[in-house]
């Protein structure tokens, strides 16, 4: 198995600590109610959000909210090897936690018995898709105008070589020991979505969720600008 | 519903008065174009990719190869296979699920266009003729849907097997070779409505719309696929004449994809 | 005054000082935005103006509504909120027979109607009996992000009176987001134009000069 930490930096010479380049867009697409574009190291993912509208068919509808229906699902043309298209049993679960993690947010009791869809397109895949779709998601979220408490983010920490680091590149997803994508409220820092595979002590995983929760917190700050430039022109 | 939507009353009056007046709602000549845009090698992971914008809508290709078995009456040559996909993303009207025959239609008439036209040089996609051969899959994914996807999705497959590459590496077969094609097919829509018949129809004008002729080209101006869909008719001087219009935009739109 | 955007979260104020306004939410005592949009002080009251989304209905506003079906006794209305509106037979300025509403109104008609009653779950009821109120026959409606209606019609209509001058064309703008039209095709096409553009800029500052300045050029 090859070294993925060699004096003190990973394979592609990022520090322990070190994000992956991000470029995030807000309102990018024509049709959509809110939309955001965003690059994260080799992920390109595009988000596109509609409604609140009213569901159908009605048996559906909640008559105390809105329902929030995120679909994540990722292009044949993304992977490495041609991926089927359609939903399989990873992209429904990637769907269910994310729409759990955007609900928390969202004032849904104002728009009882309505659908608010947000659809997260992976055109290009590299490890942490899920915290791209996420983050993308949620700044597509407020350009569609969708009243929230906070604009969710999210971000991933895990182990490699027993060093625990930020943001898992392909490689040291596929060899590392762990990985721990989180997704939060950046203002209070609640938990929406945390979800962990591999093997970490309890130490470590103390260690991994603080480096995530700073990049996360990173993160929101590109989205916030990414909005501010769509809105002050 | 179908995929379009639906279109009010007053609009589908205003399109169709304008159009008897020579004249489209967004300014547009009979025989014009929305700006057209490509861009090429957009993707990492795809073996080729582009992405297309006819005005306002957006559609991605992305080739992906793979080692397979040739099909029986070709054992020596290559396959392809298209499929579009129209994501819940690029449209209000879009649901998710399987392929419905929208979606199914606009991929065989790219795929014919492409095939006749002998766009990949599926003779030379043989690894171990009768056994072993590469298979060729053009999945269009559109991303923002204003009108006219039978050639923004054509154009956009055109351009991504321009850059797409043979990943001999990834197989262990030696080293990475650009995917050998010919000249490309190009794509030429026309929708018909009250009694006007306008090219690269935008999405108001497909809600009206009550037929629809697309004709496909190959670099002589020959015929490679056709397809007149919708439930109105034309007729058959309109045929010939559509053909004629279509010869002469597929010129000018196949300077773009060589350019 | 700054137009200053806030976002989802942003810390507005504390309610010891100010008191939570339109797009607001209070947490802790203290006041956030609820919504991408404009801060606005009035009275003590941090309210927040969206600067997108859907319309969001308010008693006695007119609306232009697209006739989704027409059933027994009362048509459903898109009028581009997050739910489809009501409007009952008594409401329209007919007499219409229990199961004949489609002799009147059809699927795909429009109309200017009224936003006569909004109920917590969301039921949104219209009335045809208002003054301007009708069945639309002709024209062109355009349809804009409602929350940038108010920069259309501008100060004291100031917005609204340069499109007309400079175009002649004959407009009646609903709170919905849709615009209905009726003049001549160039100067139609000078309209749209300049909507488009308000649309895009509403949130700059010397606009309605800028507009006024484009129409006048396009008339030499």
């Amino acid at each position: 198995m090859s070294e993925l930490i060699k004096d003190g930096l990973r394979i592609d010479g990022r520090k322990p600590d070190e994000l992956r380049p991000i470029k995030i867009e807000a309102g990018v697409l024509y049709r959509a109610d809110g939309s955001c574009y965003l690059e994260w190291g080799g992920n390109k993912v595009l988000a596109a959000v509609y409604g609140p509208r009213e569901a159908i068919p009605r048996h559906i509808q909640d008559p105390t909210k809105a329902l929030v229906n995120a679909r994540y699902n990722m292009a044949s043309f993304s992977v490495k090897e041609r991926k089927r298209p359609g939903p399989d049993r990873r992209s429904t679960e990637i769907s269910k936690v994310t729409s759990e993690a955007l609900e928390n947010v969202i004032f849904t009791e104002l728009f009882p018995r309505t659908t608010i869809d947000v659809n997260i397109e992976v055109l290009d895949a590299e490890a942490g898709t899920r915290c791209a779709g996420i983050t993308a998601a949620a700044v597509a979220l407020a350009d569609a105008g969708i009243p929230m408490r906070d604009i969710p983010v999210a971000c991933a920490a895990g182990k490699v070589d027993g060093v625990v680091v930020l943001d898992l590149s392909a490689e040291e997803d596929q060899q590392g020991d762990a990985d721990l994508p989180i997704a939060i409220s950046p203002r209070s820092e609640e938990i929406l979505l945390l979800q962990m595979d591999g093997h970490l002590t309890y130490k470590e995983f103390e260690e991994a969720l603080e480096l995530a929760l700073k990049g996360a917190k990173y993160v929101s700050k590109l989205q916030k600008e990414a909005l501010m430039k769509k809105y002050k022109g | 519903m179908d995929i379009t939507g639906r279109i009010s009353a007053v609009k589908r009056d205003y399109l169709i008065s304008l159009a008897k007046e020579g004249k489209r709602a967004d300014g547009r000549d009979f025989d014009e174009y929305r700006e057209i845009k490509i861009d090429r090698e957009v993707l990492r992971n795809a073996e080729g990719s582009a992405m297309v914008k006819i005005g306002n809508t957006t559609v991605m290709a992305g080739i992906k190869l793979e080692v397979g078995e040739p099909y029986p009456d070709s054992p020596e040559e290559g396959a392809m296979t298209t499929s579009v996909e129209l994501p819940p993303l690029a449209s209000p009207e879009f649901e998710p699920g399987p392929p419905k025959p929208d979606a199914i239609e606009i991929a065989r008439v790219i795929d014919r266009g492409i095939r006749e036209s002998e766009y990949i040089q599926l003779d030379k996609l043989a690894i171990e003729p009768g056994e072993k051969v590469w298979i060729v899959f053009i999945d269009i994914h559109v991303l923002d849907y204003d009108g006219n996807l039978f050639d923004a999705g054509s154009l956009a497959a055109s351009a991504a097997l321009q850059n797409a590459v043979i990943p001999n590496e990834r197989y262990e077969l030696g080293e990475n070779l650009p995917l050998p094609i010919n000249l490309p097919p190009v794509s030429c829509t026309f929708v018909k409505f009250g009694d006007a018949i306008v090219v690269d129809p935008n999405l108001e004008e497909e809600q009206v719309a009550e037929a629809r002729f697309t004709v496909a080209t190959d670099a002589n101006g020959d015929i490679r696929a056709m397809q007149k869909g919708l439930s109105g008719s034309f007729i058959i001087d309109e045929i010939k004449n559509n053909i004629k219009r279509g010869q002469i935009h597929a010129k000018k739109i196949r300077k773009l994809l060589e350019g | 005054m700054i137009r200053k955007i806030v976002l989802p979260g942003s810390l507005l104020g504390n309610i010891d000082e100010k008191k939570a306004g339109n797009g607001t939410f209070i947490e802790d005592g203290k006041i956030y935005s609820s919504r991408l949009g404009i801060l606005e002080e009035k009275n003590d009251y941090l309210n927040v103006i969206p600067l997108s989304g859907v319309y969001e209905p308010v008693v006695g506003d007119n609306v232009i509504g697209i006739i989704q079906e027409a059933m027994r006794n009362a048509w459903l209305v898109d009028i581009n909120a997050s739910h489809f509106a009501l409007l009952g037979v008594e409401e329209s300025p007919w007499r219409v027979n229990y199961g004949e509403t489609a002799r009147y109104l059809k699927a795909g008609e429009m109309i200017i109607a009224t936003v006569i009653r909004i109920d917590e779950a969301r039921n949104i009821e219209l009335s045809m009996k208002c003054k301007p109120c009708r069945k639309i026959e002709d024209g062109v409606i355009i349809e804009i992000q409602p929350s940038k209606i108010p920069r259309v019609i501008g100060k004291g209509a100031s917005m609204l009176s340069v499109i007309k001058k400079y175009t002649g064309c004959w407009m009646f703008v609903a709170q919905n987001g849709r615009i209905w039209l009726k003049c001549n095709e160039e100067k139609l096409a000078y309209a749209v134009e300049a909507i488009r553009k308000i649309e895009k800029e509403a949130h700059t500052v010397g606009l309605t000069q800028r507009i006024e300045k484009m129409l006048r050029e396009k008339n030499e």
